[in-house]
This record gives C-alpha cells, sequence and structure tokens, in this order.
C-alpha cells in the first residue's frame, strides 16, 4: 500500500493504481473525457491532468495514466488546472459545438466564450471507440489513421468494413454524438440551459430526460 | 480496389518480407521498400503483408497513412519536393513553392492533370548551406530561387532531364 | 579471417597500419558528405583519379574520400595532407592543376584558395582558416581522416582503443561513474546528464535491455548528426559498444531518418565491417562480452526524435508517443529497460574513455561540459559547422567563426533549438551556449541546430513557419498540441495576412500556456516557445501587423508593396521581361511602373533589377 495526498486529504493506495483511480473511490472528482473504467487509459483529452508533487518538483500529469508514489502531493483544482481545462474545453466546442457531453462539461467548469472559428465535427479523436471494438467487442474494426490534422477514426482504405458486426458499441461510448445538444443556436454559443435552467423535462415528465437523449424541452422556453 | 493478377508481383513482396525475417517490427522498413518498388503503396500489397506478417489489417494502415514516406495514392512522373527547412525558409525557400504552385497550377501535396509532376513538402534535407533546396526525383538543386523555377520545369517538361 | 582475437592484436593491427602509412606522403583529401555531393564533389574525386593516372603519379600520393569537413558553405573541400594546404569551392576541371602544380611542383593553386573577406588575404593552409580557428574540433575533427567506408580509417587515428580499455581495464560500474564524473550532459536536447542514465538503466529490472542511438534530427536546419554518422560511423558504434558493456546490454538500434541515405549506406558499411573484425557479435576482442547492432530507418516523421515515439518507430507501429511517467531506462523498448542517447552524446563517449572525465570535465562551463556542435546556418557568412567548447558566446560563433552577416545587412536575431527552441535579440549576442543560460533567455539548446536572421527576417513569420511545421509533424493523439497549435496557428495566419486583432495577442499567450502544461510529450510542451520568444523580444513586430497592418521586415505578402523608384529605374524593362503575373509595365528608358492588384510579390523582379529600383513598402 501507498500513502499520497490528495488535495490536502491522506489517502492510501494500492500499488499500481493510478491517482484516477485512488481519487474516484475517495470521491475526488476530477473531470474527464476519454476515460472509461473498462477500457484501458488513453490520456488523449488531458483534463484529467492533476498537479503532483515529488518532493522535488512539481508536475503536470495525466491522472488516468500516472501510477501514485510514495508520499506525493496531488491537487487536482488548481486555478492552472482549472484555467487549462477551460482552454482545453473551449478548443473542443470549438471542434464539435453540438456535443451535449462536452457542452455540460463547459457548463459544470464555468467557460464563459468560445473564441475561435467554429468548425461541424463530430468526432473529438478520443479514441474510446477505438479501445471499445478492439478491447471490449474484439473486433478491431477501426483505428487511427493519418497523423496531426489529418487524423481521424476510420476503417481501412475508408471503405466498409469486412470484420465490423454492427454492435453499435462505438456510437454507444462516444462522448461527442451519443448526446446531441438542441441548445446551440448559432456558432460558438454555449448553452448552458441544462446546468442552469430547471428543466422543463422535470415537470412536464417528473424526471429529467435527457439520460436517454434530450429532448429539447429544456430550451423550448426561450423560442416563445 | 485492384487486385495484382500478376503472382509474380506478389512474390515480391513476399521477398521483401523474406530478407526482413517476416518480423512484425520490421514492418516499416517493409513498406519502404514496398514503395520503393512501386512509387507508391498498392491496396493489394497492404493487404498482403498484413495477411502474411500477421498484423491487422487496421494497424497496417495506420502506419502506412501515418509516415511522410509513404504514399497511398500514385504520384506524377517527377515528385518535386522543396525543402522546407528553417534556413531554407529564411533564404525565400517560400517564394520558390509559391512560384512552383503558380507555375504548375496545383498546390503542394497535389498532382498535376497530366500526371507528370506531383509537388511536396520535404522535411529538412541537411543541405543548409546551398538553401533554398528543390529535390526532383533523387537530384538536387541548390541555391533555387524563384526565377529558376520557370526554366527548371521547362526542362523537365522537355525530358531533358530524365532521372529514371 | 579478420577477426581481432583480442587487444594485443588490434594494437598490432593498429602498428601496422601506422607503419605501412608512410607520413610524408601527401594525402589528397577530398570532402565528400551530403552538401559536398550536392556540389558535384564525386566529379571532383574522379577528376582527381583521373589526373592521377594521366600524370602517373600513383605511387607519390594518397587519395582519401571522406565526409563533411564543416566549412559547408565553400564545399567541395579537398585539403592535401599533412601540411594542410586548403582548397575550396573545387571543381572537376581544377583536379589536373592541382596535380601538375601542388603535388608534382609543389606550388599553390592561387585561384582555390580561401579569401577572407575581411583582410582580403589569401589563406593558403586549413590551420589559418578563420573559421577554423577558433573551434576546437574534438569530435568533428576526425572526419577529415577518416573514410567512413573504411575501418582502417577509423584504426589508424586510434579508433577501438576506448573500447579495449573499457572492456579490459574498468567494471561496467565504473565505466558509467566515469561518464558521470565527465559531466557528458545529453545532446539531443534534454541534457539528462548520461552517466546518471546508464546507471539508472542498469539498475533497472531485467535480463534483456537495449541502447538507441537516436538519429532521427528533425530539427530542420541542424545537420551535425547527419555529418558525424556519415563522415565517422565508427565513433558513434564504439561509444554503443562501450555503453552496452557498462549497461548490460547486448543488442543495440541505430535510427537514422530516411532523408539521410548517405548516412544509412554508410552506417550499414560501417556495421558490417566492425562485425567482419569480431568488434561487434560473439565475444568481442574475447572479452566474453556479446553485443550487435540493427539499423532502424524512419519514415519521415518529425515526432519520431521523441524518444517513446522512435521506440514504438522501431517496434514498427505509429510514432505516437506515451507519458514518461515509468522511464524508458526502465520500460522502453518491448518494455525493457532501454537507454537512448543522441549520435553527439555517442560520440563523446570514446573521447571520454581514452582521455579521462577529468580531462573532459575541464572544457565547458560548470553546468555544460565538454564541447557543442552547432550547425550555423540562415543569413550567415559562413555557413558550416562549428564545435566549441561549451560556454562560447553566441557573438563569437556568430562574428567570429560564422562571419557575421552577408550584405552587411544586420543582425537580427539568432533561433535556437529547432522548434522547440526560441529566437535570440542582438542584446542577448553575449550569452554564453550552455544549457542552462538558453533556457533562461526562453530559448534552448536542443540538438545544436542555430539559425541566423537578419533585418529582412519577419519574427511573427518566424514563429508562423513553425508553427506550421509542428501542426504537420504533430502525431495528433493529444488535443492540447493538435487543437491547440491548429488555433495559434490560425491566429498568426490571421496576423500575417493582415487581420489580426488586438485580442489576439493575449489569446495567443492564453494558448501558449496551457500547450506548454497540459501536452502529453515533449513535442507539443515546446511548441510555443517560438511564439512566446518572439512576443517576448520582438513583440513590436507583433503589434506594427496587429495595429497598423504592416510588416516591418517586408516579407507578409498582404501586408508589403513592390514599387519601383521613380529615380533610381533606368527604364531597361529587365523587370519587366521577367514578371511572371505581367504586372509591370512601361517603356524603354523611362520608369516603369508595377501594379499592385496582379503583383504576387514573388520577387523575381528584385532579383533582376541592375540598379536595385524595385523597393518593399
Amino acid at each position: 500500500m501507498v500513502t499520497l495526498t490528495i488535495d490536502g486529504v491522506k489517502v492510501q493506495a494500492e500499488k499500481g493504481s493510478t491517482i484516477l483511480e485512488v481519487a474516484k473511490f475517495y470521491g475526488i472528482e476530477i473531470p474527464t473525457l476519454c476515460y472509461h473504467d473498462e477500457l484501458t487509459p488513453y490520456g488523449s483529452c488531458r483534463l484529467c491532468t492533476v498537479e503532483v508533487d515529488d518532493g522535488r518538483k512539481t508536475r503536470l500529469v495525466a491522472s488516468c495514466l500516472y501510477p501514485v508514489k510514495e508520499g506525493i502531493m496531488v491537487k487536482t483544482h488548481t486555478e492552472r488546472l482549472i484555467k487549462g481545462r477551460k482552454m482545453i474545453l473551449e478548443l473542443l466546442i470549438a471542434r464539435c459545438p453540438n456535443s451535449k457531453t462536452l457542452q455540460d462539461l463547459a457548463s459544470e467548469i464555468g467557460l464563459e466564450q468560445v473564441r475561435f472559428k467554429m468548425k461541424n465535427e463530430d468526432c473529438i479523436l478520443c479514441g474510446l471507440c477505438v479501445r471499445m471494438c478492439n478491447e471490449q467487442m474484439g473486433s478491431g474494426a477501426i483505428g487511427f489513421v493519418g497523423r496531426g490534422q489529418k487524423r481521424e477514426v476510420a476503417t481501412p482504405f475508408r471503405m466498409a468494413s469486412e470484420i465490423c458486426r454492427n454492435c453499435g458499441a462505438c456510437m454507444y461510448i462516444c462522448p461527442a454524438v451519443n448526446l446531441q445538444c438542441r441548445g446551440v443556436k448559432s456558432p460558438g454559443e454555449l448553452c448552458n440551459s441544462c446546468l442552469i435552467i430547471t428543466p422543463q423535462c422535470l415537470e412536464k415528465y417528473g424526471q429529467v430526460m435527457c439520460t436517454q437523449d434530450s429532448c429539447g424541452a429544456c430550451v423550448e422556453k426561450e423560442k416563445k | 480496389m485492384k487486385l495484382s493478377e500478376d503472382l509474380s508481383e506478389y512474390s515480391k513482396i513476399d521477398n521483401i518480407m523474406k530478407n526482413h525475417s517476416w518480423e512484425e517490427s520490421a514492418l516499416i522498413s517493409i513498406l519502404q521498400e514496398t514503395e520503393n518498388l512501386y512509387d507508391y503503396l498498392p491496396a493489394w500489397a497492404l493487404r498482403h503483408i498484413s495477411e502474411k506478417l500477421n498484423i491487422p489489417m487496421i494497424q497496417v494502415y495506420g502506419v502506412a497513412s501515418f509516415y511522410n514516406a509513404f504514399h497511398l495514392t500514385q504520384h506524377g512522373k517527377h515528385l518535386i519536393r522543396v525543402c522546407e527547412g528553417t534556413a531554407c525558409h529564411v533564404k525565400g525557400g517560400h517564394r520558390v513553392m509559391e512560384e512552383l504552385e503558380r507555375k504548375l497550377n496545383i498546390e503542394a501535396g497535389e498532382t498535376t492533370k497530366d500526371l507528370n509532376f506531383t509537388l511536396e513538402r520535404v522535411n529538412c534535407l541537411g543541405c543548409c548551406a546551398l538553401g533554398p533546396i528543390v529535390m526532383v526525383d533523387d537530384n538536387y538543386y541548390g541555391q533555387m530561387s524563384p526565377a529558376k523555377v520557370g526554366p527548371l520545369i521547362k526542362q523537365l517538361q522537355k525530358n531533358r532531364i530524365d532521372h529514371k | 579471417m579478420k577477426k581481432i582475437r583480442n587487444r594485443d592484436h588490434l594494437e598490432e593491427i593498429r602498428r601496422k597500419l601506422l607503419e605501412k602509412r608512410e607520413s610524408g606522403k601527401p594525402c589528397i583529401t577530398i570532402s565528400s558528405g551530403t552538401c559536398g555531393r550536392v556540389s558535384d564533389s564525386q566529379k571532383v574525386v574522379e577528376a582527381i583519379y583521373a589526373a592521377i593516372k594521366k600524370h602517373g603519379v600513383e605511387d607519390k600520393v594518397y587519395v582519401r574520400v571522406t565526409g563533411c569537413h564543416g566549412f559547408c558553405q565553400v564545399a567541395p573541400i579537398l585539403v592535401i595532407y599533412p601540411d594542410g594546404i586548403f582548397y575550396q569551392q573545387v571543381k572537376a576541371k581544377d583536379a589536373d592543376d592541382i596535380i601538375t602544380e601542388t603535388i608534382l611542383a609543389n606550388r599553390v593553386v592561387d585561384r582555390l584558395l580561401y579569401v577572407d573577406p575581411t583582410t582580403g588575404e589569401k589563406i593558403a593552409y586549413e590551420k589559418d582558416v578563420p573559421f577554423f580557428v577558433k573551434q576546437k574540433r574534438l569530435l568533428l575533427g576526425n572526419n577529415r581522416f577518416v573514410d567512413p567506408t573504411k575501418i582502417e580509417d577509423y584504426f589508424a587515428v586510434g579508433g577501438y582503443k576506448a573500447l579495449g580499455k573499457a572492456l579490459f581495464e574498468m567494471k561496467p560500474e565504473e565505466v558509467s561513474e566515469q561518464i558521470k564524473r565527465s559531466g557528458l550532459r545529453g545532446r539531443g536536447g534534454a541534457g539528462f546528464p548520461t552517466g546518471a542514465k546508464w546507471e539508472n538503466c542498469r539498475r533497472a529490472k531485467g535480463d534483456i535491455k537495449y541502447v538507441v542511438c537516436n538519429a532521427d534530427e528533425g530539427d530542420p536546419g541542424a545537420y551535425m548528426d547527419r555529418s558525424l554518422l556519415e563522415g565517422n560511423p565508427h565513433s558513434i558504434i564504439e561509444g554503443m559498444i562501450i555503453g552496452a558493456y557498462a549497461i548490460g546490454a547486448h543488442q543495440g538500434y541505430v535510427y537514422v531518418r530516411y532523408e539521410y541515405p548517405l548516412a544509412i549506406e554508410n552506417s550499414r558499411i560501417a556495421l558490417n565491417q566492425a562485425r567482419e573484425y569480431g568488434l561487434l557479435g560473439k565475444n568481442i576482442l574475447g572479452s566474453g562480452f556479446d553485443f550487435d547492432i540493427k539499423l532502424a530507418i524512419g519514415a519521415g516523421a518529425f515526432v519520431c526524435g521523441e524518444s517513446t515515439a522512435l521506440i514504438a518507430s522501431i517496434e514498427g507501429k505509429m510514432g505516437e508517443p506515451r507519458a514518461k511517467y515509468i522511464h524508458t531506462v526502465e520500460r522502453g523498448l518491448w518494455n525493457r529497460p532501454t537507454n537512448l542517447n543522441n549520435v553527439k552524446t555517442w560520440a563523446n563517449v570514446p573521447l571520454i574513455i581514452n582521455n579521462g572525465a577529468d580531462w573532459y570535465s575541464k572544457i565547458g562551463t560548470a553546468k555544460s561540459k565538454g564541447t557543442g556542435i552547432f550547425s550555423l546556418v540562415g543569413k550567415i557568412n559562413n555557413t558550416g559547422l562549428v564545435e566549441v567548447p561549451m560556454g562560447t558566446p553566441l557573438r563569437q560563433i556568430i562574428y567570429d567563426i560564422g562571419g557575421g552577416i552577408p550584405e552587411g545587412k544586420k543582425f537580427k536575431a539568432v533561433e535556437t533549438g529547432g522548434p522547440s527552441g526560441g529566437c535570440m535579440p542582438e542584446k542577448l549576442l553575449d550569452l554564453p551556449v550552455d544549457f542552462e543560460r538558453l533556457t533562461e533567455a526562453g530559448s534552448m539548446m536542443g540538438s545544436g541546430g542555430m539559425i541566423v536572421m537578419d533585418e529582412n527576417t519577419c519574427m511573427v513569420d518566424v514563429a508562423r513557419y513553425f508553427l506550421n511545421f509542428l501542426a504537420d509533424e504533430s502525431c495528433g493523439k493529444c488535443v492540447p498540441c493538435r487543437e491547440g497549435i491548429k488555433r495559434m496557428l490560425e491566429i498568426l495566419v490571421d496576423i500575417t495576412e493582415g487581420r489580426g486583432k488586438e485580442e489576439d495577442l493575449e489569446l495567443l499567450e492564453e494558448l501558449a500556456e496551457m500547450v506548454k502544461d497540459f501536452s502529453l510529450c515533449g513535442l507539443g510542451k515546446t511548441a510555443p516557445n517560438p511564439v512566446l520568444s518572439t512576443l517576448r523580444y520582438f513583440r513590436d513586430e507583433y503589434e506594427a501587423h496587429v495595429r497598423d497592418k504592416k510588416c516591418p521586415a517586408g516579407v507578409c505578402k498582404n501586408l508589403i508593396e513592390y514599387c519601383i523608384l521613380e529615380n533610381v529605374c533606368t527604364g531597361c524593362g529587365a523587370c519587366l521581361k521577367v514578371c511572371p503575373q505581367q504586372a509591370i509595365q512601361g517603356e524603354l528608358k523611362k520608369p516603369h511602373i508595377i501594379s499592385s492588384e496582379n503583383c504576387v510579390r514573388c520577387g523575381i523582379c528584385r532579383d533582376a533589377c541592375p540598379v536595385e529600383a524595385i523597393i518593399v513598402s
């Protein structure tokens, strides 16, 4: 067992576990996007970045991958971290404005503006679908292709896959397309509806509906 | 996707893989030697390599699409590569590229309609003293300037310089 | 059987070689590295051999075809040892005169001599050439005496002596200790203490370990690794064998970028020769130590210069870096302990073992020991490779060795560290080249590229250039690097094309901070450096672009105009003839005019004008 401190709280962890796993266990929330506890951590979204002080210096590391070490002091929500996470979300929303998952994360973190030219992609290259297809479904029908700005998730030769079983796991796990935000009316807008207004669906249906799919009731009010 | 009907083509690739002891980790060298044979990586060749080396197709395709050295489509008769190193840039390399784009009527990364020329940027070739440098196939042209672009293309078109 | 049985046998071979080589007999040495070849050095070699045959002097002279000598500005270089008569920019047609005049008649061929640009003096001897005078060529110097395809040349300059010493006089721990005491730091850019790295690798758990040589040299403008590997591959091989012995590795890899075909070929030849002589393989020199090296070739990805991406590439995968929370010395190539070092780092090893840690640690500064090799390129009179002790001031390198800025133009900045580094202005010219000092100034030493810029270089354009490069080369895995650099580039393109807004500079700095803090690997983490350093030292240029929509250096096309000075133009029509856009009009002997609408600012007219009547406004 290893003893470390997270946000001033002394915790114990099994050797080999990551900071994120330990934080989750203790109920300390760290935002994530490309992480799923049933898939190998990838470390591409960088939202889970935390500050680690190992006694000699402080580093910024991805908590989903960093193995716990004896005596480290971890901080999960410093000003530097929040500022950086806001910027990461700003970049992602500029890329995929219609993703409810991204819009919700942005609302939570208090993002106020998107200052970049809006694009209209539906992929944030988090790799969840690739890992899902490979690790959970045992298929490996899709993967990363290309480099840098040209990187995308595709099938070999971008042709219909011979090994895809149409299981739909990739769509299920995708944060960019699994839930669409209906509240974004113009490019660059941050919706914030789900967290600021009391959703209409609560009155109408007696429960919050957007766990299944956003019904848009939350923004109907503004249309009138 | 064209399948090669000529079985001898498959055996050429088998030879390459054999020379690398059929090792998975030699994928990049194998792809390179295949590219040298055909001037690009045909789909049938990639499938063959994936099969024989037992590497998932998506992985082979991923590697082939990642590196600059590999082309997944055929390129023109002459491959014109403009060095985009910092020294060449500071000495006006971008103006040479722009003049080439204008004269050939294509953008960097594209091939002319008559399939004669493909224009590409290439990473620093390490000949900074002679910059700006342009490579045509395997030949280096040093101290290029926008003014020299026109005559160079004329010579290539008249096939006065045949590098193959 | 060529195999060297033991250390004594090696020394015997060396002795016999030196005896056979008559020290007085002139040796015509022709530099024929990649740059030399681009300048037709191979034709010079052929012509020299032909001339020797023609005049029947085969037994009166040696010929040695070597790699790069470093003074690339005047390649091809031909030096006649032992006197050191130095001929530059030699052409095939000069071969005959060299044989008849210098070899046969003991006279110097005047027209081939180097002319000192400041004194106008003709210099006959290599040791007097200003470019070389202030250098301390501990590593590059041997390039002059070694034909990279002949291992015997390497024996003749003392090659593999250090290997013998390490294998038979020192324990593996003692070897690492020597390297540690010498103060050698990684020459790839990070400057990590090499000896400590070796010790960490040795201590790591596992019987199978690897040593790797990083010869990916992706920094544009840097080519010293190429020169060393092309010109003296055995110096690196020897270093790697010694390192492997110290660490306990039995397999090594040299990873060379595919854009260096000559370095690949010469490495292959050298590895084969080393194997023939039993310097690689089983029971090296009879010591019982086994070790061999494989060549791995890159495929065109700058990111593969990063150690974890390089390792992925050797494994046959995409060059995607991974987090270094567990260091490569513990888990690297195929998850085994791997020690990766740069070409120059390996080349320093035999030097240190031969001369001792104390000798080495006397060279350089307190924290940066030994010599550094820099590629001095760009707007500089003497383009070439410069090897000086660490701590040498930039001013000395640029002016005393580099000869200053061509055409009398004014120095503006020097960029060090490639796309991970930064630009330093004139006021920092007295900075010594040293790992810490360069980092404090907002740059870094990097692999050693040194690009000189003058008054006609736009610093905003330079920042845009580097971001464009990095956007292309980013592997694309993590958001900060992929999206952050893309958006920083967008802003810079807007600024250089005249669409910059006041808020842009602040946004640029915010983005830079996040990319620096949150990126996965070194490429992303250092990507903002060129932008940050140019903002720090050349903010006025940014503001001119954003506020006044002007490019003071006259580079950014949308912000400049070409115009012909009426009072200077002679009406010769030279510009009109060459303008590819037909944008110039005018009658003979009357001042001509450029139509701004049609002008694309290609600059061909400026080059053609005999009276410099065309200016940039």
